[in-house]
């Protein structure tokens, strides 16, 4: 055989060779680079990195006010997010949910659609996009270009930097940081990312724990729970800021769950050597605002966005099917929220956010829509003689007065909500994405059950904690 | 435990990389560009956008095919190869953006895709975007990718930071050094953009006469033994382009040189090769 | 001395490299290898890692990496 031929005598002549032959060729190249390097380039003014830079890294990494920065500025921008969609949320819902869905309805009717046509497209289909778009586009629309103007600015890496340390106690990769906060935008992308990271072991560490950074289909679900169960227990004020920090501290507590199970994995089934690695700071680049958030506009906030519609027209349809298909005396759905309200109570959630969570199974973004509409058409104070799956006359239906209203919602259950949306388990695309970068339903269901298991073990607890308490 | 993960795709030499036609000399006009966005079907020839992480690849590539590949201030934005296309007087070209590599001589994981697309993926034209505020270290992977290949057109990006550093670069003594042509760009403000697609339509119409700097100063014994696999490595594959650098690649012991030695891709490759010089 | 001796905006010449195998080379990849300047630029608030500026790039390494790297900060000539 050839090949053998060729590297039999690669082995030969590799034997005759110094140990360390590489490192001459390596810095043979290094020497020639630098050569035509000073031949060839003049520089004026000061040599060295430019000032504004050293003053910048100086802030961001400093020992104290590098942590005050980075809580500031992601803060800031949930602050922005949060007071920036409230109005227009609103709007959208006016538009949208409240009186859209009527005047679709009428046309439907007008021309004399069947009732199950109208029910399947109009308080099914219409209904889940709908609600989609009024609760996700405009957090989307503010957040996405504000985190690319981070992004851009070059912020990311020094974020990395400056957590490398807990990370390297936790076992785990110091580039995991980075993959962690692509996972901040989508976990499928952050899953994907984790090929920055050499060493296997380390690179399933990232993978499984990339599911605790909150994205995007996550981020509508906190804000609103932040907005209308935490924010509302401030005074009007300071509601905002209230809620902002509500975020952020679930976002953290994202963090600290990915170290905590880095730590946990790298010490059981998963141990190992902790392999070094150089993570490149970049220079800092005025971000081109505009081009930015035109880009992320199209490319973050609508790709998502697209994804949501598509998955909640379905969605909706299923819903209305499950509340309008009746078994014995009641609905499909009704029977599916009685079986798993007990389990539900246990969590200090409810049997309709465990079944919009089977049902939201494909996308994270769906869940509050789902949850949504199965109160409006089960919620336990329904007023009876409302018909099965069609919009209830709601004054002031918005998302908070129906959870309120028609889900007898209180604060506990927001807070598991927000704690079991930061913990449960990853959407499908992410499931899909983990098993095709590891080939092995082992650790896609490593990845998946997992985080289902902690949080339930989570949710439980604080459930129990909750109500000794009050 | 040990755990295996597959490698993101590897070695997968593209199917068809046809020669470039000669002899029919367009005039360069970036008036002429057509961006293909995704359809890049049946392309008349391959280019590789390789360089340093950060440098600008993907911007080039976004520049080029009117995509929108993912551009971030931080290395590692990119992690698998994307493919676009553009056509030019009236051929079409296929653009494959790879990960960020600092070298070509390294074992790691993380830079397989780009280091393996370059050796085995046989792209027309190379190009290496470089970032004009740090020569020195993107020369490096420059002088190595002239190891591999001479088709080769450097991108000279971020020329405006090195406007604003102060730093002068003389692009025509570079491109002497190297024997390749250098295009200075600003690829963000789409600076340079049309001449490097006239430098990529030179380079594939075999217009461009290029005298690759290589690399000769290696240790008395150690290019004894270089020669002699090369040798042996010509003789097994012939055809080979660049057999030296494979044969350094084996004396190091680099797998996916020793994986593309058995499954039979350096073979193809050769054979590819072989196929472009004939025609 | 080693790297990791290095304070915040001293200056060094590399003088050699204790590691071996990948991350030998991967540091001389990043062009960390005897002859070239390195200046120390901070370190993180944690304590570590601590970045470097060499061949005009600014590289993160961590203290154990650090310690691998043999410099000469001119003192002892
Ligand atoms: N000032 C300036 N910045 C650029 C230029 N080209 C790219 N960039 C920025 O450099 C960073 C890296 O770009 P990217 O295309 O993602 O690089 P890649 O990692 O090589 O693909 C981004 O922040 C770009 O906006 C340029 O010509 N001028
Ligand atoms: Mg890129």
């Amino acid at each position: 055989m050839s090949s053998d031929t060729v590297l039999g005598t690669a082995e030969r002549l590799r034997a005759t060779l110094p140990k360390d032959f590489g490192d001459g060729v390596v810095s043979s190249i290094y020497q020639d680079a630098d050569r035509i390097t000073r031949h060839s380039v003049s520089t004026h003014g000061e040599q060295g990195r430019p000032a504004l830079d050293q003053v910048l890294d100086r802030a961001l990494t400093h020992r104290v006010w590098g942590f005050v920065v980075m809580g500031a500025l992601f803060f800031g921008v949930f602050w922005f997010t949060i007071t920036g969609a409230a109005v227009p949320s609103d709007l959208l819902y006016d538009l949208l949910v409240a009186n859209g869905h009527a005047w679709v309805r009428d046309g439907f009717t007008a021309v004399g659609a069947p009732w199950w046509v109208t029910g399947l497209v109009v308080d099914g289909m219409y209904l889940g996009t709908a609600w989609v778009i009024a609760v996700m586009l405009p957090p989307m629309a503010i957040f996405f270009p504000l985190f690319t103007l981070l992004e851009d600015f070059g912020y990311l890496p020094r974020v990395a930097f400056n957590l490398d340390r807990l990370y390297a106690r936790a076992g785990a990769h110091g580039k995991q940081a980075l993959t962690m906060m692509m996972g901040f935008g989508c976990n499928a992308a952050g899953v994907t990312a984790t090929r920055i990271i050499d060493s296997p072991r380390e690179r399933l560490i990232a993978i499984i724990t990339n599911n605790f950074s909150i994205c995007n289909g996550r981020w509508p679900t906190l804000i609103l729970m932040s907005t209308v169960f935490v924010g509302a227990l401030a005074p009007p004020g300071v509601a905002g800021l209230v809620a902002a920090g509500t975020v952020v501290t679930v976002a953290v507590l994202g963090i600290v769950t990915t170290l905590v199970v880095s730590w946990f994995l790298s010490r059981t089934v998963l141990r190992g050597e902790t392999s070094v690695y150089s993570l490149e700071l970049p220079p800092y680049r005025p971000p081109q605002v505009m081009r930015t958030i035109y880009t992320s506009l199209i490319d973050r906030t609508l790709k998502v966005l697209v994804r949501a519609v598509v998955m909640a027209a379905p969605a909706g349809a299923v819903i209305w099917l499950l509340s309008n298909v009746t078994v014995g005396d009641s609905s499909l759905a009704a029977h599916a929220v009685s079986a798993l309200d007990a389990s539900g109570w246990l969590l200090g959630l409810n049997g309709i956010v465990l079944l919009a969570y089977v049902v939201a199974i494909p996308a994270n973004e769906i869940i509050i829509p789902t949850i949504l509409m199965l109160t409006l058409t089960l919620g336990p104070v329904v007023a009876p003689g409302a018909s099965a799956g069609v919009m209830l006359d709601v004054p002031d239906a918005t998302a908070g007065a129906v959870l309120i209203g028609a889900g007898g919602w209180t604060l506990l259950t927001a807070v598991n909500l927000m704690l079991f949306s930061m913990l449960h388990n990853p959407c499908s695309t992410t499931m899909l994405t983990i098993w095709r970068e590891t080939r092995s339903v082992k650790w896609t269901a490593t990845a998946t059950f997992l985080p289902l298991g902690l949080a339930c073990l989570v949710t439980a607890s604080t459930a129990a904690v909750w109500r000794a308490f009050s | 435990m040990t755990v295996d993960l597959p490698i993101p795709s590897a070695v997968s030499p593209l199917a068809e990389t046809p020669a470039a036609s000669c002899g029919s000399c367009t005039l360069h006009n970036a008036a002429n560009l057509k961006r293909l966005g995704l359809h890049v079907d049946g392309c008349d020839a391959v280019v590789a956008l390789a360089g340093n992480p950060n440098t600008g690849k993907s911007t080039v590539f976004n520049a080029l095919t009117g995509l929108r590949q993912h551009v971030g201030n931080w290395p590692g934005t990119t992690v698998s190869r994307a493919e676009g296309g553009f056509s030019l007087g009236g051929s079409a070209y296929k653009v494959v953006d790879l990960p960020g590599t600092y070298s070509l001589l390294s074992n790691s994981r993380d830079e397989d895709v780009a280091r393996d697309f370059l050796l085995f993926g046989d792209p027309d034209v190379t190009v290496v975007v470089v970032d004009a505020t740090r020569l020195e270290r993107n020369l490096n992977l420059v002088l190595q990718v002239l190891q591999v290949t001479g088709r080769v057109v450097v991108a000279l990006n971020l020329m405006d930071e090195a406007r604003r550093h102060g730093i002068e670069v003389d692009v025509r003594h570079l491109s002497r050094e190297l024997g390749v042509p250098v295009v200075p760009m600003a690829a963000r403000r789409g600076e340079g953009v049309p001449e490097l697609l006239g430098r990529i339509a030179d380079m594939t119409s075999g217009e461009t006469r290029v005298r690759p700097r290589r690399q000769q100063a290696l240790a008395p014994v150690v290019a004894r033994a270089v020669d002699e696999l090369a040798g042996q490595l010509s003789a097994e594959f012939p055809g080979l382009a660049n057999a030296r650098w494979v044969a350094l690649r084996l004396l190091e012991g680099d797998a996916g040189t020793e994986r593309a030695v058995r499954d039979g891709s350096l073979g193809d490759l050769a054979r590819q090769q072989t196929a472009r010089i004939a025609s | 001395m080693k790297l990791d001796e290095l304070r915040r905006t001293e200056r060094a010449v590399v003088t050699g490299l204790d590691a071996q195998g990948a991350e030998r080379r991967r540091l001389m990849d990043l062009g960390v290898m005897p002859g070239v300047e390195i200046v120390a630029e901070g370190t993180s608030p944690l304590g570590d890692p601590t970045a470097y500026l060499v061949r005009g790039s600014v590289i993160a390494l961590r203290r154990c990496q650090a310690r691998g790297i043999d410099v000469d900060d001119g003192a002892h000539r």
